[in-house]
C-alpha cells in the first residue's frame, strides 16, 4: 500500500470513528493541531500515553472490582481519572461510559458492571 | 477572564501596579500534573505559544520543593487530583511560603471541590484539556509582586 492509500485509509477511519461518537471530532482535532515540524510525533505519544494509563486504571478497576465488598468511593476516584484522560483525547463513547460506571459507583450498584 | 484589581492586558507601568509585558519566550511556566499525558498536552500548548521555558513537577510536593530550591516561576499551571500532595495543598503552601506567582488551577472538577481549590490560592481555575486560550491572560500579565492572588486568603 503505498503513502497516499495509506493517508486516505487513516482519514477514512478517523472519520468513521468521529461518526460512530467513539472520538470527539473538535477535541482530536486541537490535538492534531499541536502536531508539527518540531513535534512531528505529537499525537501518536499523546495516544500511546493514553493507553499506558487506560490499561494501568482498567487493571485497577478490575481488581477493586474483585473485592468484597466493593470499595465504591475507590472505583469511582479511578473512574473519575479515566474520564478525565478519556476527555481530554477526545475518547468520547469511553468517557460516556466512565460517567455511566460512576452513577453506579455513587448508587453503591455492584452489578451496574 | 477576572482582573485583579490594578492590572491590565495594556502593559507598561503608569498608574497600574503591574510589571512590564515580558516577552513569552523569556516566560518560565511550571506544569504540575501527575498524569504523563496531561503533562505532555499542557508543555505541547505552552511551546506552541513560544513559552520554551517549561518546567514540569508530577505532585504537588515536587512543586514545592522545587521553589524551596529556589526555583521561581512567571506561572504555575497546578492540577487538583494527584498522589502525595493534591494542588490544593499545595497551592497552600506556595503561597504560606510567599510565592506570589500566578497559580492557575486545571481541573474538570466543579463545586464545592473547585471552590476550595480557588480558596486555597488560586488565581483562576481553568478547565482541561486545551489551557491555552483560557490562560492567555497569565501569559501577557505576569503578576507584579505586590499585586496578591485573587483567591488568596491571608
Amino acid at each position: 500500500m503505498d503513502r497516499n492509500q495509506s493517508h486516505r485509509q487513516v482519514a477514512t477511519m478517523k472519520q468513521s470513528l468521529f461518526d460512530q461518537g467513539y472520538l470527539d471530532h473538535e477535541q482530536f482535532n486541537q490535538l492534531e493541531e499541536l502536531q508539527d515540524d518540531a513535534n512531528p510525533n505529537f499525537v501518536e505519544e499523546v495516544v500511546t500515553l493514553y493507553y499506558r494509563d487506560s490499561a494501568r486504571l482498567v487493571h485497577s478497576i478490575e481488581q477493586a472490582l474483585e473485592k468484597s465488598p466493593i470499595d465504591f468511593n475507590k472505583l469511582d476516584s479511578y473512574m473519575h481519572q479515566f474520564r478525565g484522560s478519556s476527555s481530554s483525547i477526545g475518547a468520547k463513547k469511553v468517557k460516556a461510559e466512565c460517567s455511566l460506571f460512576r452513577e453506579y459507583c455513587r448508587a453503591g450498584n455492584g452489578e451496574g458492571r | 477572564m477576572a482582573q485583579q484589581g490594578g492590572s491590565s492586558s495594556s502593559g507598561g507601568g503608569g498608574s497600574l501596579n503591574v510589571s512590564p509585558m515580558k516577552p513569552l519566550a523569556s516566560l518560565k511556566v511550571l506544569v504540575v500534573d501527575d498524569e504523563p499525558m496531561m503533562r505532555t498536552i499542557h508543555k505541547a500548548q505552552l511551546v506552541r505559544a513560544g513559552i520554551n521555558d517549561v518546567e514540569v513537577a508530577a505532585n504537588g510536593k515536587d512543586a514545592v520543593d522545587l521553589h524551596v530550591n529556589g526555583a521561581t516561576f512567571d506561572l504555575i499551571l497546578m492540577d487538583l487530583h494527584m498522589p502525595i500532595m493534591d494542588g490544593c495543598q499545595a497551592t497552600k503552601e506556595l503561597r504560606a511560603m510567599g510565592v506570589k506567582s500566578s497559580i492557575v488551577g486545571v481541573t474538570s472538577s466543579g463545586g464545592a471541590e473547585k471552590t476550595a481549590f480557588l480558596a486555597s490560592g488560586l488565581d483562576d481555575c481553568v478547565s482541561k484539556p486545551f489551557v491555552l486560550q483560557q490562560i492567555a491572560h497569565y501569559l501577557k500579565v505576569p503578576r507584579s509582586p505586590t499585586n496578591p492572588p485573587k483567591y488568596h486568603n491571608p
